[in-house]
């Protein structure tokens, strides 16, 4: 993959545009279309065109494991957290009206902590799955035919 | 505190081993995260009962999530039938738990420990889920989080064949799970919500349709996957079979049951006012397509349990066979004969925990369970056999035992309906158990052990715990039946007799108003309710 320069050159420049639509889908998740899952998807995808192009072991330096695999963890602890504020602040589950003193503030703080969580896992799996796979295939590629890493895994 | 507790208790019985399950995943030592989800899952077991007691003393009750009022938010409704499968699955959770240190730490490589515990755990979460929830689509959320967790438990299984299995599984279920999907896609599409009472309300309306009949269909087929009723039932003994030995207790007891409740919910209660199960997939009345496959299934999975040498796939083969029971009676549509299908839901839930648990602590001591290699073994681990014996006795339905409520009651509900087949059905069945369990009980009692076996200690006392308290539970309940028959008579007389309630008088602010919407807007059109694709996103407990 290393000839090829328009594909790395091109990765290069879709990297941030894509990163940023990601972060714009979950932010502004609670007015339009979009919100956590998407979002979450969205940067993940940035990840895996990354993975593509320059290989997992390079995009292992940006998300190793033991960031990826805690990461999975805190989203749902995020989300299933501000359930759990909102009943001790006397509200039902989830009952966002309870986090600030006006509804309407506390709907939207809750729904943004609530989709970061949800943004936070779905990224955290997405990447995980992808790189588990491709780990392992190019594991056992390695172990085949020691010279096998020039041509990557596109 | 003490009343923000018990108003939460709804919600915290699903949200407590939800927020458990990734704390778990930080705990290494694997003797931690035991000890921690067994923590959980006994606070669980406590709320199960504290719901039972509250359901006893004011009736059904429902908590609405993020405090979205019924039709329009989620609600979770605890009524006589949830409270009683709720006790039921966390009871069996925490003594499947207590049971599974000694037991995970053997069968489970040590760096995954703490990972089978989150995914036991989520297991549990969603099996709580399905039962509390008053949403149908909800319902599919938390299908999905016990499905997909079960199918990476049963891959953890030792034996390479275990991913085959947990593959086969993985396919079975996801049909299972999309066919349900579409049926509820289907409804939506004619009553526009998903909640369970609102569509109850809803259904009589539209219940000609051909469009609510294609769904009554998809429904069926999906959940009767799902609970493997006979020709259904390929995914289960390979599932049963390669899965680690807790896992086998734990999905023996519960998973099987927790999909036969939503059978019972979503056809007696939902579709309940158009009588869908008494006309549709037809039961009793008319062309008995249930009943036949109950009794196909009864039959042909203990033939066929009769002749397997491994003991786990023994006993799965003999859960398809009981699985046939409970359906029989929840086929006969009355009173009795639903009593007999709920109470063999609790019955073999402790039945086949025990049998499963002993048949674990004999893996973890012999290193298999092949019939051929357990000569005399009622002589090398005499505890462990002797309460395998008791389970294996009320697998039959020997009086004393709580098999032999059950199969009572279904006897009656079959005489009461003069259906002498179900009788004949049910007789022979059992004594092709007799059959299966003699030939077990023969190898471990009337043969020496060869005289080169290695002596063998029996199973820790963790292990045996639990496996004599589910054992002695089968024949408590044998004799006195006040809580088992008590609360699934209660629960069967309500939901034959279920009729939904008023819908929301009140106007809701966000609409233009309260009622005039038709099946074909949907009361979401005034904005205020979240439509299905938003819901995804945004309705608690959806998105994960």
């Amino acid at each position: 993959m290393r000839t090829h320069s328009v594909l790395r050159t091109s990765t290069k420049l879709l990297m941030p545009p894509i990163m940023l639509f990601a972060l714009y889908v979950q932010f502004h998740g609670d007015y339009g279309p979009g919100g956590g899952f998407q979002a979450g998807v969205i940067f993940a995808v940035a990840f895996i065109l990354f993975t593509l192009i320059f290989g997992p072991a390079r995009a292992r330096r940006v998300a190793p494991e033991w960031v990826t695999t805690p990461m999975c963890a805190l989203g749902v602890l995020l989300y299933a957290g501000v359930g759990v504020a909102t009943m001790l602040l006397g509200g039902t589950y989830l009952d966002y009206n309870m986090l600030a003193h006006d509804p309407h503030h506390g709907q939207h703080l809750g729904i943004l902590l609530v989709e970061l969580g949800v943004g936070l896992t779905v990224w955290a799996v997405m990447v995980t799955i992808f790189l588990t796979f491709v780990e392992r295939h190019a594991q056992r590629e390695a172990a085949a035919d020691p010279d096998a890493e020039e041509d990557g895994h596109a | 505190m003490p009343s923000l507790l018990s108003q939460n208790l709804p919600a915290l019985q699903v949200v407590l081993p939800l927020i458990a399950a990734p704390l778990c995943l930080f705990l290494r030592p694997p003797k931690l995260a035991w000890l921690f989800a067994l923590a959980v899952s006994g606070a669980a077991f406590a709320i199960a009962v504290a719901l039972v007691g509250a359901v006893a003393a004011n009736g059904a009750f429902n908590y609405e999530m993020g405090g979205w009022a019924a039709p329009w938010g989620i609600e979770y409704v605890i009524d006589p039938l949830d409270s009683f499968m709720l006790c039921l699955v966390t009871g069996i959770a925490t003594l499947v738990l207590i049971y599974a240190g000694p037991s995970v730490e053997a069968e489970i490589p040590r760096g995954q420990i703490p990972v089978f515990y989150v995914l036991f755990l989520l297991c549990l979460t969603g099996l709580l889920g399905m039962v509390a929830t008053g949403d149908v689509f909800n319902l599919f959320v938390f299908l999905e989080i016990s499905s997909l967790s079960t199918y990476a438990l049963v891959a953890m299984g030792r034996d390479p064949r275990a991913l085959t299995a947990a593959y086969r599984y993985l396919i079975l279920g996801s049909l299972g799970a999309t066919f349900y999907v579409i049926g509820i896609g289907l409804l939506y599409m004619m009553t526009g919500t998903l909640n369970m009472e609102d569509l109850a309300r809803r259904i009589p309306e539209v219940g000609e349709t051909r469009t609510i009949s294609v769904a009554i269909a998809f429904l069926a087929v999906g959940l009767a996957l799902k609970l493997a009723l006979f020709p259904l039932h390929k995914w289960l003994p390979g599932a049963y079979t390669h899965a680690p030995s807790v896992v086998t207790a734990f999905l023996a007891a519960t998973a099987t049951k927790v999909a036969i409740y939503v059978l019972v919910r979503i056809f007696f209660t939902v579709l309940g006012p158009i009588d869908a199960f008494q006309t549709l997939p037809a039961a009793m009345s008319e062309t008995q397509v249930v009943s036949i496959l109950a009794i196909l299934a009864m039959l042909s999975g203990s033939a066929v349990a009769i002749f397997q040498y491994n003991l786990k796939r023994l006993f799965a083969y003999s859960s398809i066979a009981q699985v046939g029971y409970m359906i029989l009676g929840i086929s006969m549509a009355s009173i009795t004969g639903m009593t007999g299908g709920l109470v063999h839901m609790i019955n073999h839930a402790m039945i086949k925990g025990a049998v499963f648990m002993a048949l674990g602590a004999v893996i973890l001591r012999i290193g298999a369970c092949d019939i051929r290699r357990l000569d005399g073994l009622g002589y090398r681990m005499p505890v462990t056999m002797a309460a395998f014996v008791i389970a294996a006795l009320s697998l039959i339905g020997v009086p004393g035992t709580s098999g032999f409520i059950s199969k009572l009651y279904l006897v009656k509900g079959a005489m009461e309906a003069q259906n002498w087949v179900m009788v004949t059905a049910v007789l022979v069945s059992s004594l092709l158990a007799v059959i299966y369990i003699w030939r077990v009980l023969e190898v471990a009692y009337f043969r020496a052990a060869p005289a080169d076996a290695p002596k063998v200690r029996e199973a820790p006392l963790v292990m045996l715990a639990p496996l004599w308290i589910l054992a002695l539970a089968n024949i408590y309940f044998g004799l006195e039946t006040t809580y088992s028959v008590g609360l699934t008579e209660a629960a069967a007389d309500f939901i034959l007799n279920y009729v939904p309630g008023e819908g929301p008088t009140w106007e809701h602010p966000l609409f233009d108003d309260g009622h005039g919407y038709g099946a074909d807007h949907g009361p979401g059109h005034g904005g205020g309710h979240v439509p299905e694709a938003e819901q995804g996103a945004h309705a608690p407990g959806v998105d994960l």
